[in-house]
């Protein structure tokens, strides 16, 4: 069956969906952003939406849209008549990330299973420029994309019942960080002292869809450091700005 | 003196909800708002209210509230038998409330959820441009005994209200869910698609704001799919046939299979679906491209 894409259908009666080939990578989630911009600079008749994931959008109004005809038609003709633009502005996030085996209760775990020694884990894992391809499944939790293939690791087969906030794990070919206590089956590498999410900041999180995370490894003394300078209001996360 | 309502009993589970949060489902944060739209805006018409003023959802078994000043409030939704003062009022229809009168609930008669609005609304906590209580993001997110809730200090604060209004509430008892093919609906199987729309599911006791799950399984091997968007109404199918309607305090994002979305008038009718109810899937079509 031949499908065009990017394929674009209403979604129940207050959403449109957009979704591109089934394809994971920094081209596609470049490609997708451009699209979420472009709509979301586009008139509306009322208050919407848009959220990307890695290979679709998904634009969500706040009443059932009036004419659904009309509006899937206006999108695609938005969809149509755009072009790619080669540059994207993003940044990069420096998180510090203490691997004292306190926080990184996987680590031994890790080191066995991968036949890798704790430094080469964390060498390998504080290496790459993470990038941002959307932010789910909890407030703040962020999808992160470019993990080493050396550090693949398959989820616990029974998850914790409680993952203290600010846990770094990995979960087969994904690296995050737990904005939140929550139960979780991630193998924990470390742990990061920053808040990812803050309900009463505006916005509630720095980090935006196409910007890039680079984990910094701190000491237990740094990390200590980090979170009295974060209690006194005095802490600032380090940001760099970049264009592609 | 500040308007308030005192929390005597806080019932099955109860909060206070608007329409929900809008503008930071980007950084994964849930819509939330009240499981039916329309039971509250019929609260706030008769009310005289913006049509969007927050109200309190109230689940199955109603609380008991103690008002601290004279104010008006309407309920709407299922009847859960409520009173005034140990006296017998009605849905949908004013009552006046003078200093220290109670409100309280007993035997519930039709529906699920019930829902209390009052004249101004209510004045707690609002986090992210919206008053609906969801856990680990407000502060509060049920009611509890000894509470005291902030409300509007003028009461009485319209006489063009909406008393003669017409009010539908067949959707009550109705079981049929209106629902669009989903995402993903085209990979199900004929038969899949059959038992969709032909069989009769009944409602899990593990539903709740964020999920309504449902008891029959259906055969399945439809893989998981790439993380993609979700929203409330959205059907999951699960890799062991579980049916997931998620509701208004889902996730932003999921990896199931999306085989079918509610529309808003189904997810209506479902919020006043109890544990263990009878639903249908109706099919509905969306226009053609």
């Amino acid at each position: 069956m031949m499908v065009d894409f990017p394929k674009i259908t209403p979604l129940g009666d207050r959403a449109i969906l957009i979704n591109f080939e089934k394809i994971i990578d920094e081209k596609m989630l470049e490609k997708v952003l451009f699209y979420k911009n472009l709509i979301e600079n586009s008139q509306f008749k009322q208050k919407v939406e848009v959220v990307n994931t890695y290979n679709s959008l998904l634009i969500s109004y706040v009443f059932a849209i009036e004419d659904v005809y009309s509006e899937v038609l206006r999108i695609k003709q938005l969809v149509r008549q755009a072009n790619i633009p080669k540059n994207m502005n993003y940044k990069i996030f420096t998180l510090p990330v203490c691997y004292n085996e306190e926080f990184g209760l996987d680590l031994k775990l890790i080191s066995e299973d991968k036949n890798l020694k704790i430094d080469e884990i964390i060498k390998l894992h504080t290496k790459p420029f993470y990038r941002i391809y959307f932010t789910g499944f909890l407030p703040g939790f962020l999808y992160l994309g470019g993990l080493d293939e050396r550090l693949k690791i398959s989820r616990k087969e029974s998850p914790r019942r409680s993952v203290d906030k600010g846990s770094v794990g990995i979960g087969e070919n994904q690296t995050g960080i737990y904005p939140k206590n929550s139960p979780g089956g991630w193998q924990i590498l470390g742990k990061c002292p920053v808040d990812l999410f803050r309900k009463n900041e505006r916005p509630p999180s720095p980090f935006s869809a196409g910007d890039k995370i680079k984990f910094e490894a701190v000491s237990i003394t740094e990390y200590q450091e980090i979170i009295e300078l974060i209690e006194a209001g005095e802490y600032k996360l380090k940001v760099d700005n970049y264009e592609s | 003196m500040k308007a308030e309502i005192e929390v005597l009993q806080p019932g099955l589970y109860t909060s206070i909800q608007d329409l929900g949060r809008y503008g930071f489902q980007k950084f994964g944060v849930p819509q939330s708002g009240v499981m039916d739209r329309y039971a509250m805006r019929i609260c706030n018409l008769i009310l005289g209210n913006p049509q969007e003023k927050s109200v309190m959802e109230i689940t199955m078994q109603g609380p008991q509230l103690k008002f601290n000043s004279p104010t008006s409030v309407c309920i709407s939704g299922a009847d859960l038998s409520p009173k005034l003062n140990g006296q017998a009022v009605s849905n949908n229809e004013i009552i006046n409330l003078k200093k220290n009168d109670i409100i309280e609930f007993g035997k519930r008669k039709s529906g699920f959820r019930s829902y209390l609005g009052i004249s101004g609304g209510f004045e707690t906590e609002k986090v992210m441009e919206s008053l609906s209580w969801y856990e680990g993001l407000t502060d509060q997110f049920r009611l509890e005994k000894g509470m005291k809730l902030a409300c509007s200090a003028d009461s009485f604060s319209n006489s063009e209200t909406y008393s003669s209004l017409k009010i539908d509430s067949e959707y009550i008892s109705s079981n049929a869910i209106g629902v669009y093919p989903g995402p993903e609906f085209e990979f199900l199987t004929n038969t899949q698609k059959n038992q969709l729309f032909n069989a009769d599911f009944n409602t899990d006791e593990k539903s709740n704001r964020m999920a309504v799950q449902v008891k029959e399984e259906l055969q399945n091997d439809l893989q998981p799919i790439i993380t993609a968007p979700v929203m409330p109404g959205t059907v999951q199918l699960t890799p062991s046939g579980k049916i997931i309607i998620l509701m208004r305090d889902c996730q932003t994002t999921g990896g199931y299979p999306r085989i079918l979305q509610l529309s808003e008038y189904g997810i209506q009718v479902l919020s006043q679906k109890l544990p263990g109810d009878k639903i249908k899937f109706l099919k509905k079509n969306y226009p053609e491209f």
